[in-house]
């Protein structure tokens, strides 16, 4: 009997170092999968057979490392051959680094929570939080400076959060991102018209930015879909 | 029958052996200036209430009991600490912006509220750190009023 229970304290034990190992594991993996991606070595259309450091190029030739031939990467140009929403997403990523692009993604973030859409939501939170870091702030005042930032910063959470939790939580973040938005708006200005639109009932009342006066709810989705109104006309 | 003792001398070896290897651990002498209870005027039943049952996870300073200093689980505390650290950090709560300060003030509220913290796994241990419906509600009372201060 003794040992019976010995072994079975072990077994225990033993499951438990290996959980840990695992998830430890699991973990390293993802960086180095991600980090892999991005390096020349491995992302370039001709790449090195050991991916040696400075390999990879965009035509054929040799390693300069190790001397061995090119092989063409069959991972090579996959993003761009994705389905349309990734396609979509990525075009989207502000590059000019101007707050009409932080407003594109936003409005694609609300209307995915409009078509109560999580997984897109997901994607659209992750571009938002790359176009709301690239905002270029060094043209305004010194004082809209420090405002712009600590907005940046406060909505970066915020989609960042968009990007990995289900919808309900998307919704409790948009709610908050919506003001950061908001007021990023009141300072950098748009050329387009926007409607400030509000519904009293979520979460003791939430207001949200939308580029048609028609209201369509973001924090209900089709369970009220028209719950609101205009609160303010921006422009 | 040698294999199991064997088998349970390697893992005895293995078990001393990984007590070993250093974690960091999550402590300080000082309280930095910039902590929240030192900032805010937290009234004394709300301020226990944080340490116990928020502190250990989001400040600099964990309160370690024997069993989280032994290997592997001081391990998976390492991880759990640090991501805690990084959604919400007491001892650096006067570093942030007015905004920010609103923004997790809110959180924090919608956390407790929904029962999502503190984690379960964390307070069938450490039963104190429980919220009953009546600390629920002074405690959300409380950071409501200093979120609509800021």
């Amino acid at each position: 009997m003794k040992t019976v229970k010995t072994i079975l304290g072990v077994l225990v034990f033993a499951l438990m170092l290996t959980t840990v190992s695992c998830k430890d594991a699991s973990k390293e993996d993802t960086t180095t999968k991600t980090e892999q991606a991005e390096k020349k070595e491995y992302a370039s259309a001709y790449v090195c057979p050991m991916h040696c450091e400075g390999g990879g190029s965009d035509a054929e030739g040799k390693c300069p490392k190790c001397g061995m031939a090119y092989v063409k990467n069959e991972n090579y140009k996959k993003e761009e051959t994705h389905d349309n929403d990734k396609k979509e997403m990525a075009m989207n990523s502000n590059q000019d680094g101007n707050a009409e692009m932080v407003l594109k993604d936003y409005f694609n973030l609300k209307d995915a929570l409009v078509s109560d859409d999580e997984a897109k939501a997901k994607g659209f939170g992750a571009v938002l939080k790359k176009s709301l870091r690239n905002l270029d702030v060094s043209k305004y005042t010194d004082e809209q400076q420090t405002e712009l930032k600590e907005i940046i910063e406060d909505a970066v959470e915020h989609a960042e959060h968009i990007s990995e939790s289900p919808m309900t939580h998307q919704r409790e973040h948009f709610k908050i991102l919506s003001k950061d938005v908001t007021d990023m708006v009141a300072i950098t200005g748009t050329s387009n018209t926007l409607y400030e639109q509000f519904c009293p009932m979520y979460d003791k009342g939430s207001a949200w930015l939308s580029m048609s006066k028609e209201v369509r709810n973001p924090y209900y989705g089709s369970k009220m879909l028209k719950c609101g109104k205009v609160q303010k006309e921006i422009n | 029958m040698k294999i199991v003792k064997n088998i349970v001398l390697v893992l005895l070896v293995a078990f001393v052996g990984i007590q070993f290897i250093p974690t960091k651990r999550n402590q300080s002498d000082t309280i930095p200036v910039t902590d929240f209870i030192l900032v805010n005027n937290v009234p004394n039943n709300i301020k226990r209430k944080l340490q116990v049952s928020c502190y250990d996870c989001h400040s600099n300073n964990t309160n370690y009991p024997w069993y989280n200093k032994t290997q592997p689980v001081a391990w998976f505390l390492e991880d759990h600490i640090k991501e805690g650290k990084s959604e919400l950090n007491f001892s650096e709560w006067d570093s942030l912006s007015n905004r920010r300060k609103a923004s997790k003030l809110r959180s924090i509220i919608k956390q407790i509220e929904s029962n999502k913290m503190p984690l379960e796994s964390y307070t069938s241990i450490h039963k104190d750190a429980e919220f009953s419906e009546e600390e629920k509600s002074t405690i959300i009372k409380w950071i409501t009023q200093l979120k609509d201060s800021l």
